[in-house]
């Protein structure tokens, strides 16, 4: 392939992939306030289009022309600088997402996928990892307490949870054999695409469940913004576009952790049937129902992040701490020695 | 003393230890979601605002309307109770003498020229009502139109003032 197409071809994926990304991240808030409404016996949104359906539009037109204010003691660049920081970081790890097995458009083979890196689970790693910095960054760039507060729990917490997570995914190395997100996405294509990993991993999806709400900073695990105590938490001092930045970077967020874990867990593309299904139907058509298929698992990822926020009270600042160092980290670590056991036997 | 129960949702507190599946968490973060998810079918409350008209308690106390007799007749004598049991101060009228031939305008030789309610000041309290000897005023199940000029709230007899073909049925709270 020459270079200029592997050019044209990425760039074009990049884009689908970001406007996409970013679409999702739009209407999940109108989803989020639907879903809250319909929890609690209401109707949400209803005015703007049928059902409230351009209610995005009119919130995202209400944040831009909004006054952009900022405090005059604030670190200017770093403050400029932090929110911008988490709406890339949270779409930086799409980028290693495979979405479906592979188009072939005038006789070449297309991957579904930015990039199919060898250290996949690495890098979603490292640059999760890196979210904490926009959070902390603001919280500390708008020198005001209650930000401050906020933008150390949130390090604070999600270096906690970190940990956790990456010993729920070594688990799932060892049985997978690989980092590369489109090699396990491959290999959980047997059993006529039924071979998830969440079989061999229920408690291992379970941590990295729980710690995915800590590192998304979702409800039971929102201390970083909690309302009650912190007025707005790491984003109090921020206003207009930047706190709809910060905003829409949770709902990325929330949409890329939810492609991980069904990528990681629930199969990816697959589907039970898939593999007939490519010798019956056309391939591009197979693939492109592979593609909806990792949409409706990653959807229903995002409604339970919604669905448990408005079902549970978040935790208070030592239950949180003690949940991930007492609880899931030596859970994590039996399960480790569980899986290294089993595969063992098995060979 | 004797125990009282207005709710009948009383829960009564209590420390005991939680049971193993408490303790795990998840279990029970489950049987919650399970609550939500009911509440996710069932039938919504919400009043959408200017399609669905919400039902008034029979007792509602509204617009004012001053009423005619059974001839057609004002009630009203401008005696001013109204005015002096007003809490709020929103009432004002200025009495005017019946002249020959107005006997089938006024029922009573004594009639309000002018009578003004403010209903920004009002309060709805419905003493105007009750202090009313000759039952010319009542409030009513209507509501006060919205408007965005103070001047427009003061409303004049022509306002308050029913008509013979239209007349305001107050029937609904005399039970009450």
């Amino acid at each position: 392939m020459s270079f200029e197409t592997f050019l044209i071809e990425k760039t074009i994926i990049v884009f689908i992939i970001f406007g996409i990304t970013l679409a999702v991240a739009a209407y999940s808030t109108y989803g989020e306030r639907k879903i809250a409404a319909f929890l609690q016996d209401r109707i949400g949104p209803y005015r703007a289009g049928p059902h409230g359906i351009l209610q995005p539009l009119a919130d995202g037109l209400k944040m831009m022309t909004k006054e952009d204010f900022v405090p005059s003691s604030a670190s200017k660049l770093l403050y400029h600088m932090a929110p911008g920081l988490s709406m890339v970081v949270a779409l930086m790890v799409s980028a290693i997402i495979p979405w479906g097995k592979s188009l072939i458009i005038g006789g070449k083979e297309v991957a579904l996928q930015v990039t199919d890196l060898n250290v996949g689970i690495l890098y979603v790693l490292g640059v999760v990892s890196l979210g904490v910095y926009g959070v902390m960054i603001g919280g500390w760039a708008s020198n005001n307490k209650y930000s401050l507060m906020g933008g150390l729990r949130a390090s604070s917490q999600m270096i906690s949870y970190e940990l956790p997570m990456g010993l729920s995914l070594i688990a799932l190395m060892m049985v997978t054999g690989t980092m590369s997100f489109s090699e396990i996405a491959v290999q959980q294509s047997g059993w006529n695409g039924m071979q998830w990993n969440i079989i061999y991993q229920p408690l291992g999806f379970i941590i990295f469940l729980i710690c995915a709400f800590a590192e998304a900073q979702r409800t039971p695990f929102d201390l970083p913004e909690c309302e009650a105590e912190l007025v707005g938490g790491y984003h109090t001092e921020y206003s207009s576009m930047k706190l709809g930045f910060y905003l829409f970077a949770e709902y990325a967020h929330m949409f890329v952790s939810s492609a991980i874990m069904s990528t990681l867990y629930f199969g990816g593309y697959n589907f039970p049937g898939i593999n007939t299904l490519y010798h019956i139907l056309p391939h591009n058509v197979v693939t492109m129902i592979g593609v909806g298929v990792l949409f409706v698992k990653t959807l229903f990822f995002i409604f339970l992040f919604m669905w448990v926020r408005w079902t549970i009270p978040r935790f208070r600042y030592d239950q949180l701490m003690g949940l991930g160092w007492k609880k899931l980290v030596p859970l994590a670590i039996v399960n480790i020695i569980i899986t290294a056991a089993v595969v063992l036997i098995a060979k | 003393m004797a125990e009282y129960n207005l709710s009948h949702r009383k829960v009564s507190v209590s420390n005991k230890e939680m049971t193993f599946s408490e303790k795990l968490y998840l279990p029970e973060i489950i049987k919650g979601m399970g609550v939500t998810l009911n509440h996710l079918f069932q039938k919504k409350v919400t009043y959408i605002h200017g399609k669905d008209k919400r039902e008034f308690a029979p007792v509602y106390r509204g617009l004012h309307v001053l009423k005619l007799d059974d001839e057609g007749r004002e009630r009203c004598t401008a005696c001013g109770l109204c005015a002096v049991a007003c809490p709020a101060e929103a009432i004002t009228m200025v009495a005017a003498e019946r002249q020959p031939g107005e006997e089938h305008l006024y029922r009573e030789e004594k009639y309000a020229k002018t009578y003004e309610i403010d209903m920004l000041r009002c309060i709805f309290c419905g003493l105007c009502e009750q202090a009313c000897p000759k039952e010319a005023i009542y409030l009513t199940d209507r509501l006060v139109e919205v408007d965005v000029t103070r001047g427009s709230f003061i409303y004049e007899k022509k306002d308050l003032l029913e008509t013979m073909d239209k007349r305001v049925d107050i029937t609904k709270r005399d039970h009450y």
